[in-house]
């Protein structure tokens, strides 16, 4: 899970990050309030959305006055902000951060990572700020520095002093940015967290070490015992039918196609979706109904794939283990009574209950397509979608 | 032969007095499976399914003579049951568990790392459906019904598609050594390249079927072994063709955040190092048959 970069400058802060003083605002008043309350300017206001790119995307200004704090915060608030992570529909802002200007002379990059490789977390760091990290590894490969930590141990001191000397790091500053890469290991080991990133870590005109912009992602498995991070989630920034979708226990990923997909296995479904596209279709989302899934689950996938506006046909493929054909068989028939089916609805069923699963479909007269292997149900729905098209 | 385990592997159940936990014991002992008892902290001395429950996995291992554990234990003590097999000298702990903290698996893998590889515990999964030798044992929640025995190994991250590669394969007259399911997590016990390093070495296990996804760097690892290694022939199959990048698909690891971690990167590595790739995931069963010269009709 994603957090803003407020939230995240105050999780740093609080773990002992050196960050520019500023304040929330909610409207383009309390943004002139927060200028005012910080003294002198210059400020810069900058919209609070869970993207990187926000610069570039006219996200982020410099003001003199409070007034123009106020107007530039009139023009963010209410409209989605699109950046080059967030495509062209960009993410909604409901709130900015007013902070005080920083006098930039040097610009560091630092990220703390879950590195898959050493599976350990990984500290990458360049000379060379500002940039994002993708961009950095593909055309400033060599500026790039490397640390893994070991959990037993935790970041060591001579890890500090290598990366702070590698980074350039001079007299003060040395300790500086050792206490800041301390603090950061700190708060992602203290948080569950999956990512920090300072983007950038500032040299300041006077040689100070300051975070100017911050991100942070969070391991959604651990929030059982990081409430408080939990608590961070901005359900205006995710996808209303993801958000949806998964607090009915269904794992949905929204895509562009037409084709809805409820399947069962996150692998299935990724396969099934790679059918879909090798039969000449587009899959418009993926759907993993979990294990065990009642009859009920599979009427809120009916639902949750119907939401979306596009789909034209609906895939249902059930490879059942932990999983039952006979529930889900139920759920459809369910579905199709309760959930205002109008689209064509293409059935593959395999594995425990089947005989009891196609019975049910059979008796229940209802208007499936029925299917026997995956390659028979994904080239069934793309033939279902054609006819639609032409009908 | 096979690979992990077979009917005479002692197996305990960690969390057996569990519904779940229970349910999925009692289908293992019903397909023949050696399960001699379970731990549930605070429930020893108690008998489910006509086995002794034991408080911790010593006390297990001390009265039964306990060689491997199924863990259904729930994810905020998961990683801790995993290690408490590991200290109590198993050959071998399944965990099935989905949803355990990133850290709390970096913890465990440290962990395991303490004792001499000659008592060093092997760890399957999490997330994962478990291990099945067919005719034999299985270790988990798949269907054991569509595995029929036989000599080609399948090691994949998905349950659901191992059965229907499985299933594939069982239409087509091929059966299977052992299936042993790694898991969709970013950080798990035993990778692809552990599993074949297995196959490899097992006399019962003709050739492979890998069954790779998006995300993480396993596969590549995998392909350099079979390419330097590996003297039976792998088949694979990497899922997620469709998949947008930095979007996570069900699998906490499903999502690709580098170079090199999308299915179609996978495939290319795959195929260069001499790795036959089934076109599609309904071409699993066929490929394996061509690459052991089956004729489909057989």
């Amino acid at each position: 899970m994603d957090i803003h970069e407020y939230q995240a400058k105050e999780i740093l802060a609080r773990s002992g990050v050196p960050v520019p003083r500023g304040g929330l605002a909610y409207s383009p008043e309390q943004a002139a309030f927060r200028a005012r309350e910080l003294g002198e300017g210059p400020w810069v206001v900058k919209a609070q959305i869970h993207s990187g790119g926000r610069g570039e995307a006219g996200g982020v200004k410099l003001v003199h006055t409070p007034e123009e704090a106020s107007a530039y915060a009139q023009s963010l608030f209410g409209r989605n902000l699109a950046t080059r992570q967030t495509g062209p529909g960009g993410k909604p802002v409901f709130r900015v951060w007013v902070e005080e200007a920083t006098d930039i002379a040097r610009e560091i990059y630092l990220g703390f990572v879950l590195d898959r490789k050493s599976e350990r977390v990984m500290i990458v760091a360049s000379g060379h700020g500002g940039m994002e990290i993708e961009q950095l590894s593909e055309e400033d490969p060599e500026s790039l520095i490397r640390q893994t930590v070991d959990p037993a141990v935790g970041i060591t001191p001579f890890q500090c002093r290598e990366l702070a000397f590698a980074l350039g790091m001079e007299g003060e500053q040395v300790a500086a940015c050792c206490r800041i890469l301390n603090a950061c290991y700190r708060a992602f080991r203290d948080h569950d967290a999956t990512m920090v990133e300072i983007n950038p870590l500032c040299v300041t005109g006077e040689g100070r070490l300051i975070a100017l912009d911050a991100k942070m992602s969070f391991d959604s498995n651990a929030f059982f015992r990081r409430p408080e991070i939990a608590a961070l989630r901005d359900r205006s920034q995710e996808d209303p039918r993801e958000c949806t979708a998964q607090d009915n226990g269904l794992a949905y990923v929204g895509l562009d196609g037409t084709i809805g997909c409820i399947i069962n296995g996150a692998g299935l479904a990724m396969a099934t979706m790679d059918m879909i596209k090798l039969s000449g279709g587009e899959p418009a989302n993926f759907l993993d109904i979990g294990g065990g899934a009642s009859p009920e689950r599979v009427v809120t996938a009916f639902r949750t794939v119907l939401a979306d506006p596009k789909v034209q046909v609906i895939l249902v493929n059930i490879f059942a283990g932990i999983n039952r054909c006979d529930w889900v068989a139920a759920g459809i028939v369910k579905a199709f009574r309760e959930a205002n089916v109008t689209v064509p609805v293409v059935v593959r069923l395999s594995g425990t209950n089947v005989e009891e699963g196609q019975r049910i479909i059979r008796e229940s007269g209802l208007a499936l397509v029925t299917a026997d292997t995956l390659a028979d149900a994904a080239a069934k729905a793309v033939a279902a979608l054609r006819s639609e098209a032409a009908a | 032969m096979a690979i992990l385990i077979d009917e005479t592997t002692r197996i305990i159940v960690q969390g057996i007095t569990g519904r779940i936990g229970r349910f999925h014991a009692e289908d293992m002992i019903r397909h023949g499976t050696n399960v001699v008892g379970g731990v549930t902290p605070g429930r020893g001395g108690e008998t489910v399914l006509d086995r002794p429950v034991f408080d911790t996995v010593k006390d297990a291992v001390r009265e039964t003579g306990a060689e491997a554990s199924l863990v259904f234990v729930p994810p905020a003590g998961a990683a801790d049951a995993i290690m408490e097999a590991a200290d109590a000298g198993l050959r071998l702990t399944v965990c099935v568990t989905d949803g355990i903290p990133a850290q709390d698996m970096m913890k465990v893998k440290r962990f395991l790392r303490r004792y001499p590889s000659e008592r060093r515990m092997r760890l399957i999964g999490p997330n994962c459906a478990g291990v099945i030798s067919p005719g034999k044992a299985f270790m988990g929640i798949m269907p054991p019904h569509i595995y029929m025995p036989g000599r080609v190994g399948i090691v994949g991250r998905s349950g659901t598609l191992g059965y229907e590669a499985a299933s594939q394969m069982q239409a087509l007259g091929i059966g299977v050594s052992t299936s042993v399911g790694i898991g969709g997590d970013p950080i798990n016990g035993s990778s692809f390249r552990d599993i074949l390093e297995l196959f490899e070495a097992d006399p019962g296990t003709d050739a492979v079927m890998m069954i790779g996804e998006i995300g993480g760097p396993q596969e590549a690892e995998a392909a350099a072994y079979v390419r330097d290694h590996m003297t039976k022939p792998v088949v694979a199959y990497v899922a997620g063709l469709s998949a947008p990048k930095g979007r996570k698909m069900g699998h906490a690891g499903a999502i690709i955040s580098a170079f090199g971690e999308s299915a179609q990167e996978k495939v290319e590595i795959l195929s260069s190092a001499g790795i036959t790739v089934a076109p599609h995931p309904s071409a699993m069963g066929e490929t394996v048959a061509h690459v052991l010269g089956f004729s489909r009709a057989a």
